[in-house]
């Protein structure tokens, strides 16, 4: 069984005031086919952990570990955390002018699994995906993410989660700017995938609004780059009624640090 | 009125000690106002003659030299040119006439005048032109193919003619050595849409000067498209006057430099008469030591032209250490009845943010990088409008990246 781990991680920015120290110590166990809720107030060092996660090169690692499957991701490339088994869903995923969705497709799946898909039976597959987070068939011939709207955006990145299947996902706020409708297709389509490849997921949310349709097993919540709480879903129903000011008062008082 | 840009990226000119330090940047917005490095010269008041004698001896300092290395064309600019036919294959097509016309023929002359001295070389020492006209109102599609011109200095004339609410698409196809200044003069009667499409794929050590004139009548639509990919220094001038109502001009521009290579292009375009419109945009991308691209985008709009829509752009990305791109958008605006007028450059390295995206999905940097690349010049060749075409370029640009490694 894969299991993606988390120890003591400690992550810095340079930011124009000096370095900024965000996680302070994050651990974090997730296996596969366990829904994992990161949730907590903005600034938290929630985006911080997936983007960490995935290897961007903005974060800075002080301390600690991250390992799929006891191979060290710290020491691996991007694209090698990706062929891994790791993806990342954005929040705010970039335009890329000249690159049709088709043509990017392909080179993600051909790099992923190392062998070019097959001719015959890849389009259909692209063609189903698609069907399912109602996305007209117009959109593969698009640029990549060149003129699209928040929904449609999203909409593409569950596409190639689906498409690519991972083995861990990071879903960086997808619920973040979606409508009630466009909610449902996009977790719809990331049960979907949980439920053919088994996969864990790292849900980072904001609001517990997407917890309505894809429930989660754990929920850590995040405060000042820790993790404050953790428990079952019923702990995302408490935060649903009673919001974050408890965790922020304590986070402030000085006897917590 | 004047805003050249520059993007240098070390080491390359590090003698030029009033170039701000963009080692660091990411990006390069262009700024109104100019820096005030040359006196300001209107486009509208720039000399022409088609006598070689009437120009100076080229320095170097002029406005229309001051970023071309003059040095290596003096054959061109001061020498004596061979002016007899170029060898050349072009297959006639229904639709479309392809003949040597002497020097005296009335359709030479109704397009073009030079403006600077290699021009007018030309156009004092060729002896017969080629001439191509298009006739009917299917669309037809005319190649002509340059290849092998020698490295003896030459000049050559060409003049396209699209007759009047006739199509047609025309490819100069240009490859192997050349030492070449030439006048491309084309001629858009009422109604005519005409693609141009020059092609450079020149050798390495090749020299090619051009200047293109191009006279658009009364509702009529010219498409014309720069590609440069070899030559050791190619400049391409491309120059639009929107002479009737409802001319309407498309100017697009896609280049690769590679080390020690000069591309340049300087477009003018002008706005003469009411209700016509242009769009140009160039995108560039250099790699390597000396790599050096030109961008000098003039676009006038006279008092004669209420009504004009116009927009410019120019885009180079800059892959390694060692480049060199300069960028220079003017507008001269003499009436206030215009429906738009705009331009933008902006040069720059890879957007980091891109090359994540890409390798968070799994894709090896150096595939990324020729993912961005090849999608970023891509936008402009998917606008010739010739698939078979198209496709050539697209692997000839897909060439170019593997020859040079790029990012390494």
């Amino acid at each position: 069984m894969s299991v993606l781990e988390v120890k003591d991680l400690r992550v810095s920015v340079e930011t124009e005031q000096g370095t900024k120290e965000i996680l302070k110590g994050v651990d974090l166990v997730v296996n596969e086919g366990e829904i994992h809720a990161i949730m907590g107030p903005n600034g938290s060092g929630k985006s911080t952990l997936a983007y960490t996660i995935a290897g961007h090169p903005k974060y800075h690692v002080d301390g600690g570990s991250i390992t799929l499957d006891g191979e060290n991701l710290l020491a691996m490339t991007v694209d090698a955390r990706a062929r891994a088994g790791l993806f990342l869903a954005m929040q705010y995923p970039v335009e890329i002018p000249g690159v049709a969705v088709t043509n990017f497709l392909r080179t993600a799946k051909t790099a992923i699994d190392g062998v070019q898909p097959s001719i015959r039976t890849w389009g259909k597959e692209v063609t189903e995906a698609m069907k399912n987070l109602r996305m007209d068939s117009s959109f593969k011939d698009r640029n990549v993410n060149e003129g699209f709207s928040g929904g449609e955006k999203k909409r593409h990145e569950i596409l190639q989660l689906e498409l690519l299947k991972p083995k861990f996902a990071v879903l960086d706020e997808t619920d973040s700017g979606l409508d009630v409708d466009a909610l449902k297709i996009v977790a719809e389509g990331v049960n979907r995938a949980k439920e053919n490849t088994g996969l864990g997921l790292l849900l980072i949310t904001h609001y517990t609004r997407i917890l309505r349709y894809i429930t989660p097993d754990f929920v850590h919540v995040f405060v000042d780059g820790r993790v404050a709480e953790q428990g079952g879903p019923e702990l995302a129903d408490r935060l649903e009624n009673e919001g974050y000011d408890r965790f922020l008062a304590d986070a402030a008082s000085p006897s917590q640090a | 009125m004047s805003a050249p840009v520059t993007l240098v990226t070390s080491p390359a000119n590090s003698d030029r000690s009033d170039s701000p330090d963009h080692s660091r940047l990411g990006s390069k917005q262009h700024s109104d106002g100019g820096w005030g490095l040359v006196p300001v010269q209107v486009r509208s008041a720039r000399f022409s003659s088609f006598e070689v004698d009437d120009f100076e001896t080229v320095t170097g300092q002029e406005l229309e030299w001051k970023h071309t290395p003059v040095a290596k064309l003096t054959p061109l600019t001061a020498g004596e040119l061979d002016g007899s036919p170029l060898p050349i294959e072009a297959q006639e097509v229904d639709g479309a006439r392809v003949e040597w016309i002497d020097r005296d023929d009335s359709r030479i002359g109704r397009a073009g005048k030079p403006e600077e001295r290699a021009s007018a070389n030309a156009w004092s020492s060729f002896e017969k032109a080629l001439s191509i006209t298009v006739t009917g109102e299917e669309p037809v599609e005319v190649l002509v193919n340059r290849a092998g011109l020698g490295d003896a200095p030459r000049a050559a004339h060409t003049v396209i003619i699209a007759e009047h609410h006739s199509r047609g698409t025309v490819v100069l196809q240009n490859s192997g050595r050349a030492l070449l200044s030439e006048n491309v003069e084309i001629v858009l009667e009422e109604g005519a849409q005409l693609t141009v499409v020059t092609v450079q794929e020149w050798a390495d050590d090749a020299i090619h000067l051009a200047s293109h004139f191009s006279e658009v009548g009364r509702d009529a639509r010219l498409k014309h498209v720069v590609v440069s990919l070899g030559g050791s220094v190619v400049r391409i001038n491309p120059s639009t006057h929107l002479s009737s109502e409802g001319g309407d001009v498309e100017l697009f521009g896609v280049y690769f430099a590679d080390t020690g290579q000069h591309l340049e292009q300087q477009i003018f375009v002008n706005h003469d008469a009411p209700n016509t419109k242009s769009r140009v945009s160039y995108k560039g991308a250099l790699q390597g030591v000396g790599a050096h691209t030109v961008w000098v985008g003039d676009v006038l709009i006279r008092p004669t032209a209420a009504g004009t829509d116009s927009y410019e752009q120019n885009r180079n990305l800059l892959l390694t250490d060692g480049t060199r791109a300069d960028s220079v958008p003017n507008l001269e605006i003499e009436t206030g009845d215009i429906a738009g007028a705009g331009h933008a450059s902006a040069s720059g390295r890879f957007d980091d943010e891109q090359l994540f995206y890409l390798q968070a999905r799994g894709i090896s940097e150096e595939d990324a990088r020729r993912l961005v690349v090849r999608g970023f010049l891509s936008e402009i060749v998917q606008k010739i409008g010739s698939p078979a075409l198209e496709a050539r370029l697209q692997d000839a640009i897909e060439a170019e990246l593997l020859v040079g490694e790029v990012g390494r």
